[in-house]
């Protein structure tokens, strides 16, 4: 047995924990210690990955285990990981950890609320060993169904049309997903043979053109929406605005990257021929994606909504890196990834915690909250900082490794929308300075906030949680980066193999 | 061979300080953490010292010419096959004299500090970010690639923000950080697409490389691209963007004077002496580059000119002594950046760029020297502006002298630094562009005429009415003004011509007497008109200013550049394109996707009749469609 099939058996096993526990703190604790064990395992993961590479281990997939899970279908259970993988569970990891301290205080129907959370974790842990397509969209799935219970029950403001609007979105995405999956099964065997569903083994023959082109939307659209992708966005505002704060963390931290990640490892690796013809018109949108998003979030006055339209222009930033298609833009799109998951879920955090003590988000309302709370402003500082890409946290080095990847093409197509892109840092530092003016400094405007209470125990434990990873990554970046690497190589020959080499 | 492994404690040391401050906040009392701060600034000042004496006296030159050394480097992140990004220590001339620069105003800085920022609220937070600065600052000067410069570049950049809004229950040292953080973020990116343009074309981001003699950037993107340029002048000029907005270069200027908001030592030790030259300093590093690329160099030289007399001209006219010295510096930077853009390369055709880093060095000292007086004064009487001054050189007699030797030094008065540096700067313009020349004559009486018109209100004239009698500053804030006085004095006597040269060979130097006597004339010839109008209060002035007309309120004004970027970025940007993005995003790509939603709900509305829940209904159904089926049936049969 491959031990990655516990990322999947502690979130089961916690979640029958919650079920048997009998108060409040049981289950938070419960959840806790699952999480724990969640996050030690990723450690653990990631070490034996690095040894094992170390050991000059070099097969593709490592720890990898294949099990017949219906067989009329060639249907397998087949799970294993390379360092791309790895780099995501180690994220995912940290934002269900810190999401778990960041829900400390919901009272409302605590076990129900962190039976859901753990179980959308669990798909997402899933998904992300998956290497086979079938399980793959089954995780996928049990990721994106909880979010709509989250959202329903535990959310706020118009949150029944959010949570509609939000799930009704990505199942339309997950439609054109599952039409994208079948069309890959069925041409999994151009030379005859059973039909499969392993990505490794899809990888490795030539889907003839015509398929290849008719697909190649229905899956990079059908991620897509989940990952941001201009103009099929919208439900990212509205679910986020309504969800509780450990759901927008998670969201947008975690769930959010399954749709890049869907991109790169289902679309363009497996299809790359039609990739490669067809990068341009998502690159314009993706191009689109990353301006409008941040223009965006300079006219919002919801502090949620401002984080979401500022994901939607870091997400489209991922897309666009996936488009480009050649190794250190890939890098950079994985690095962004985990970045901005990272950096999202300390947001979402930061206003959840400012939310409970001013009971408002909107920013016109308060002011000079940094002399009431200097802890929790000090960290949305730090956040901001990181989210506008300053060098010493994760959103530099991956913005960077983006744009030098990006400019390696040779055209002009390319580089004026790697300018363009490129140009957003200018933009998101307009905005996050504009909403750190406004809510942290100055004069404390509400005389009420005087009485706000700073970070307690568990909101620190969150985001302390959430910041040393960033600051882990964006100081010393190399190891994750050659990681991420390593992983990258033969997806990469692949890619370069089915198109035009690029310079 | 001598090992300079040592110099990343340069770097550490104040990270360390600035982690552990940072960390313990409030925790100690606010005095340790200035104790800290200072010390460890100290041990740097020291190791700076050491590392100048061994770079310049000890180590072997190559051919007589001072060698780059890498003392220490370490991958950072691998990007493609041949880029990388590697985080090292540089030790070349420049980056020498800047680690000393640095730390001895930094050093200063922090004394300083310990009796200036005494009682703030924020002293510990105030310390912490310091060391955070000058760790940057090092980082930056010390870099051995292009990119590690970029790294610390932005680093330089937000400590200069946090320290701007030092005091951030104030809206206008709120405003004032944004808008340098944003106008400096601008900037950058020019120098982010600079540096991707450059290290595609020439395969690294490595200064020994790229200004070697053999650097690829000689051979490499030399055709034409854009523009009648070719794409390696973009680079330089998207690279000199990136250090024009940090230097403070019109039209990118603008931050500086609104970053007076941070307090003083910041001001002197940021906004004068080491932040804002280090766009000088970049054009330094890349210099061979640029004297490949002349029509770069050619706009570096007149973006520096056109800046300095445009600093000038403003700084007659403001009331603020904070901002007067600060468009003093952006003056004065401006001349720097003409040094560099007339210098040729190489003995002493690069009598220029000598000239530019000399002018750096003794800028930093007197520069500082003032904005350091300027705090102590401001620290007497409260107050920012000249006319609430007169008569302090009775109760500030130290401030005072030291005042006076910055402003002789700034006014180019042999024998103090700034005569020396200027001096090499006009020479070196006299043999490549009479214009630019001619405008420099020009500033250099301006600058001593502004610079005697802030010294004469402050300290002669009528007394005020102050708060309390102005009393001189407690010794910690004296002590590093009488040392930078003594650097203002003494430090134009060192043989810059034999150290810190564009080819880092030694030539020698001599004074062009023709041109040093005339600028002195000039001097002498400003420092006589403010004698004249501001030594005894009189209104002789505000009738100049009142004949002047239009163009005294413009230069009051500073030439309304503030107003035309307001109107740019909160009318267009913000009005004409961030809020019909808001309202396309809501109205047209969400309101289709309701859209979507509003016709299946219709839809589904119209047919939902179907699925009552009804037995009856269902009943009346399964019956009638039995009955139509069996209709169907026995029709079908019967035929």
């Amino acid at each position: 047995m491959s031990f990655l099939l516990l990322f999947i058996v502690i979130p089961v096993l916690t979640v029958i924990g919650i079920f048997f526990s009998k108060t409040h703190m049981q289950v938070k604790w419960t959840a806790v210690v699952g999480m724990s064990c969640q996050l030690i395992l990723a450690g653990f993961l990631i070490y034996l990955f690095l040894a094992a590479r170390a050991a000059g281990n070099t097969a593709e997939i490592l720890f990898s285990q294949d099990m017949v899970w219906y067989k009329n279908l060639n249907i397998h259970f087949f799970i294993g990981v390379d360092g791309v993988s790895v780099a995501m569970i180690g994220l995912t990891s940290i934002v269900i950890f810190a999401g778990i301290f960041a829900s400390w205080d919901v009272t409302d129907l605590p076990r129900e609320f962190f039976t859901s959370l753990i179980l959308l974790a669990a798909g997402v842990f899933g998904f992300f060993i998956s290497l086979d397509l079938f399980t793959l969209f089954l995780f996928y799935e049990i990721a994106v169904i909880p979010m709509y219970l989250l959202i329903g029950i535990w959310g706020s403001g118009p949150r029944h049309y959010s949570a509609m609007k939000l799930t009704l979105m990505l199942m339309g995405g997950s439609a054109l997903i599952m039409l994208g999956l079948l069309g890959l099964y069925f041409n999994s065997a151009p030379g005859g043979g059973p039909l499969t569903f392993n990505l490794i083994q899809i990888s490795k023959v030539a889907i003839p053109m015509p398929a290849q082109r008719f697909f190649f939307p229905f899956l990079f659209i059908g991620f897509g929406v989940l990952g941001a992708l201009f103009p099929f966005h919208t439900w990212s505002p509205d679910g986020h605005a309504s969800a509780p704060t450990a759901v927008s963390m998670l969201h947008a931290g975690v769930l959010m990257k399954l749709g890049g990640y869907g991109c790169y490892r289902v679309a363009v690796f497996l299809l790359p021929g039609a990739a490669h013809e067809m990068a341009w018109i998502f690159l314009i949108l993706t191009t689109i994606g990353v301006i409008y998003g941040a223009f965006g979030a300079i006219w919002q006055k919801d502090l949620k909504y401002i984080n979401a339209y500022s994901s939607v222009s870091h997400c489209a930033l991922v897309l666009f890196a996936v488009l480009m298609m050649n190794q250190t833009a890939m890098n950079g799109a994985i690095m962004q990834m985990i970045s901005h998951g990272i950096m999202t879920a300390l947001f979402f955090a930061l206003i959840g915690m400012i939310y409970g003590r001013t009971h408002t988000r909107l920013i016109n309302e308060m002011g000079g909250l940094m002399k009431v709370m200097p802890f929790l402003g000090v960290a949305y500082v730090i956040g901001g900082l990181a989210s506008l890409g300053l060098p010493g946290f994760s959103g530099f080095v991956a913005e960077m490794t983006i744009f030098v990847g990006s400019f390696q093409h040779n055209d002009v197509f390319h580089r004026v929308c790697t300018i363009i892109a490129a140009s957003s840092i200018v933009v998101t530092a307009v905005y996050i300075l504009r909403v750190v003016g406004i809510l942290l400094l100055g004069k404390i405007k509400n005389p009420e906030f005087n009485h706000i209470i700073d970070a307690k125990w568990f909101d620190r434990m969150s985001v302390v949680t959430l910041i040393l990873g960033i600051t882990a990554i964006g100081m010393a970046p190399l190891w994750l980066s050659d990681m991420i690497n390593n992983g990258l190589v033969p997806v990469m020959q692949r890619i370069l193999l089915a198109g035009p080499i690029l310079h | 061979m001598i090992d300079f492994s040592y110099t990343i404690w340069i770097l550490l040391i104040p990270l360390l300080v600035f982690v552990i401050t940072g960390l313990t906040g409030n925790r100690f009392k606010p005095i340790v953490t200035g104790i800290i701060g200072t010390t460890g600034l100290g041990i740097n000042f020291c190791l700076a010292l050491f590392t100048a004496y061994k770079y310049f006296f000890v180590l072997d030159k190559v051919g007589g010419a001072f060698q780059k050394v890498i003392g220490i480097s370490y991958t950072w992140l691998h990007l493609t096959d041949k880029l990388h990004i590697d985080i090292g220590v540089l030790l070349d001339p420049i980056s020498v004299m800047m680690l000393i620069v640095i730390t001895t105003v930094s050093f200063m800085v922090h004394i300083y500090s310990l009796g200036y920022m005494k009682g703030e609220k924020g002293f510990a937070r105030f310390f912490s970010i310091l060391s955070l600065f000058s760790f940057s600052m090092l980082g930056l000067v010390i870099a051995t690639n292009i990119f590690q410069m970029y790294i610390f570049w932005e680093l330089v950049g937000v400590s200069s923000f946090l320290l701007i809004g030092f005091y951030y229950e104030k809206d206008s040292a709120v405003a004032a950080s944004k808008k340098a953080f944003i106008v400096t973020r601008f900037a950058d990116l020019g120098f982010l697409i600079g540096i991707l343009v450059l290290s595609y074309t020439t395969g690294t981001f490595d200064f020994i490389t790229l200004t070697g003699p053999n650097s690829p950037a000689f051979t490499s993107g030399q055709g034409i691209m854009f523009l009648g340029m070719s794409t390696m002048t973009w680079a330089m000029l998207f690279i000199f963007m990136g250090g024009a907005g940090k230097s403070a270069m019109f039209p990118l200027h603008i931050w500086l004077p609104d970053a007076m908001e941070g307090p003083t030592p910041v001001s002197a030790l940021i906004h004068a002496a080491t932040m804002v030259v280090a766009g000088v300093y970049l054009v330094a590093r890349m210099f061979p580059i640029f004297h490949h690329e002349q029509s770069a160099l050619e706009i570096v030289a007149w973006v520096g000119g056109f800046t300095s007399l445009f600093a000038a001209v403003i700084a007659c006219t403001q009331y603020d002594i904070k901002r007067v010295l600060a468009y003093s510096t952006m003056s004065q930077i401006g001349y720097m950046m003409l040094a560099l853009g007339v210098s040729g390369y190489g003995g002493e055709e690069g009598l220029g760029y000598m000239a530019s880093m000399f002018h750096l060095f003794t800028h930093a000292f007197f520069k500082a020297l003032l904005f350091l007086g300027a705090g102590a004064i401001i620290h007497a009487v409260h107050s920012n502006y000249m006319n609430e001054m007169g008569g302090l050189r009775k109760y500030l007699p130290i401030t005072h002298a030291t005042f006076l030797i910055a402003c002789l030094a700034i006014s180019g008065i042999p024998p103090f630094a700034g005569f020396f540096s200027k001096d090499e700067i006009l020479v070196a313009a006299f043999h490549h562009n009479k214009a630019l020349f001619a405008m420099e004559y020009l500033v250099a009486g301006m600058t001593a005429f502004y610079m005697f018109r802030l010294y004469f209100n402050v300290f002669w004239g009528k007394d005020q009415h102050y708060h309390h009698t102005p009393h001189e500053a407690p010794v910690t804030m004296t002590l590093p003004l009488i040392v930078l006085a003594i650097g203002s004095t003494f430090a134009g006597f060192i043989p810059f011509t034999k150290l810190v040269t564009s080819d880092s060979m030694p030539f020698e130097a001599h004074t062009e007497w023709g041109i040093a006597i005339p600028s002195i004339f000039i001097a002498l010839i400003g420092i006589g008109i403010a004698t004249m109008l501001y030594m005894k209060s009189s209104d002789t002035s505000k009738k100049i200013a009142t004949a002047l007309g239009g163009f005294y309120t413009a230069a009051y004004s500073k030439f309304y550049i503030d107003e035309v970027y307001l109107f740019i970025t909160k009318k267009i940007l913000f009005n004409y394109v961030s809020r019909p993005v808001a309202w396309f995003d809501r109205h047209i790509v969400d309101g289709t996707m309701n859209q979507f939603a509003y016709v299946t709900n219709v839809v589904s509305d119209r047919i939902k009749g179907f699925q009552s829940g009804q037995l009856q209904q269902y009943a009346l159904a399964f019956i009638s469609g039995v009955i139509a089926l069996a209709l169907l049936f026995i029709y079908l049969w019967t035929n």
